[in-house]
């Protein structure tokens, strides 16, 4: 990659947002501010190799996406209201410096709005505010680029029609909506870690990267918020373990055989301090928090026979209550399976059969458990059922890898 | 901005006294804050006729709702409100009062 090349890389990831926040509160207008943004970073990408890269990029970029949108608008015949309106706001009185992440917290606000569908929340703040393209946005869901194109455009017309506004919500809608965009940010944090896909790479760092930086940002602005700090701590905990994850030859590592050198120091001890900080405060932890304390002891061991397992299974009762869903409580038996061994483990997963046939780690986990209790003929086609229900490549050679080493 | 707050239910006249009660209650306070424009309830759909006047002849009635369902439009409020979360707000207490599920359009 040219210099120039890097730049306008690192432009759009740390400006991206910032331009289409911008854009969206002077035009008040979600298609605009999108549309002319991905026109100004165009523009950038023919320009700076020629004249240059701009002393300040990101002023650059907002200018350029301004002028964009207002030619855009003059096209548009809408010159009338819209351009006054724009230009009212830009003659308003300067704005006070930390606006600027208010304004990106509005956007991510506004995108994960509750009269939205899950899966739209995701695939818009991944759009508007993590700058990901359509195609890429597809990709990582599986869906068809038109499919997911519709989703979005509809999604912005729903905004625009309805009025969602463009704003945080109010102090007392705070919570409530914080856990919206919470889960939001999980489910593009996980789709980086594991991707759901055969046709894109196993893990996406991109993704992941986004959504930490993403989560950052509500950190900042609700540092008190215990679920926030909680989600960061568990991202950052889980994310130093991403390069040890897969092998060279695009194999899942599973955490016993993992290389824990290889574990980004710097990451985990930002993730204990968070954990440590919010233990110190004595408030009763939700869902992301208890996760981030499960990774916390994870990550504290030398190797995986020095991990306290009793602590863990203690975390897992605890998550358990917050969030009864058989998720949990398949990952509780992983950890129940090294505390009081394999036997124990699979009669809490067969009581789970029911729910989570359908489920992939379900079959996998069992495959696991049987091995251990030399039942081959049983693990080989839990093995088979968990390969079967995969997208994921690297995951797909890891259980292959087990199935064909059984006896 | 106005939005039209539909009551799905599949009954109709259906409210209790005490449902009643707190939409009158709920009512007094849409029209105190002026987030009043209009509400009724509805007779049920057996009792609609649909109306054709596309052709060139005189328009053709038919007995019966344009789309047969199992709930249907039970009544409405027409709200006034600057956004879509003050009409969501207004909605959810709306809810409350009357005990039905609601579902909210904004006007064009």
């Amino acid at each position: 990659m040219s210099d120039v090349e890097e730049v306008v890389t690192r432009a759009h990831r740390e400006e991206w947002a910032r331009v289409v926040a911008s854009l969206a509160k002077r035009f008040g207008d979600l298609d605009i501010a999108e549309e002319s943004a991905a026109e100004a970073f165009a523009t950038a990408v023919e320009r700076w190799p020629l004249d240059g890269v701009p002393p300040n990029p990101g002023a650059w970029l907002t200018t350029t996406a301004n002028r964009k949108a207002i030619d855009r608008i003059r096209r548009e015949n809408k010159r009338d209201d819209k351009q006054k309106e724009a230009q009212m706001s830009y003659d308003g009185p300067p704005e006070p410096l930390g606006v600027i992440d208010d304004e990106r917290l509005r956007l991510i606000f506004t995108c994960c709005h509750p009269a939205l569908a899950m899966e739209t929340r995701v695939a818009l703040t991944l759009r508007m505010v993590g700058g990901l393209t359509v195609p890429e946005i597809a990709r990582a869901f599986f869906v068809q680029e038109t499919a997911m194109g519709q989703r979005i455009t509809r999604a912005k017309a729903k905004i625009k029609a309805a009025r969602i506004p463009y704003r945080v919500p109010a102090a007392e809608d705070l919570p409530s909506r914080v856990s919206g965009v919470l889960a939001v940010l999980f489910l593009v944090f996980n789709e980086g870690y594991l991707a759901t896909g055969p046709d894109t790479d196993p893990v996406r760092g991109e993704l992941t990267v986004e959504a930490i930086r993403l989560t950052r940002l509500i950190r900042a602005l609700l540092p008190a918020d215990g679920e926030v700090a909680g989600l960061l701590a568990l991202m950052l905990l889980t994310e130093a373990r991403r390069t040890a994850r897969v092998s060279q030859t695009g194999e899942l590592v599973a955490l016993d055989e993992q290389d824990r050198g290889a574990w980004d120091t710097a990451m985990i001890a930002e993730g204990h301090h968070l954990v440590r900080e919010r233990l110190a405060t004595r408030i009763a932890p939700g869902r992301y928090q208890i996760l981030a304390a499960i990774n916390a002891v994870h990550t504290s061991a030398r190797d995986l026979r020095d991990t306290d397992w009793s602590q863990v299974v203690a975390l897992y009762y605890q998550l358990a209550r917050v969030d009864p869903s058989p998720i949990v409580a398949l990952n509780r038996a992983i950890a129940v399976a090294e505390l009081d061994g394999p036997e124990v483990a699979l009669a809490i997963v067969d009581g789970l059969t029911d729910t989570l046939s359908g489920y992939h780690p379900y079959h996998a986990t069992r495959a696991d458990l049987l091995r251990r209790l030399g039942r081959s003929r049983e693990s080989r086609a839990a093995y088979d059922a968990a390969i079967e229900l995969s997208g994921n490549t690297a995951e797909i050679a890891y259980l292959t890898r087990r199935r064909d080493q059984l006896g | 901005m106005q939005y039209l707050i539909s009551v799905i239910d599949h009954r109709t006249a259906s409210a209790t006294d005490d449902e009643m009660a707190a939409i009158g209650t709920f009512n007094e306070q849409l029209v105190a804050d002026g987030h009043w424009v209009f509400a009724g309830g509805l007779s049920a759909p057996s009792d609609a006729t649909v109306i054709d006047g596309r052709g060139d002849g005189p328009p053709i009635f038919t007995d019966g709702p344009f789309l047969e369902s199992k709930e249907y439009l039970a009544g409405f409020w027409v709200f006034e409100a600057p956004d879509l979360d003050v009409a969501l707000k207004l909605a959810g207490a709306a809810s409350k009062a009357c005990n039905r599920r609601l579902e909210v359009r904004p006007f064009l």
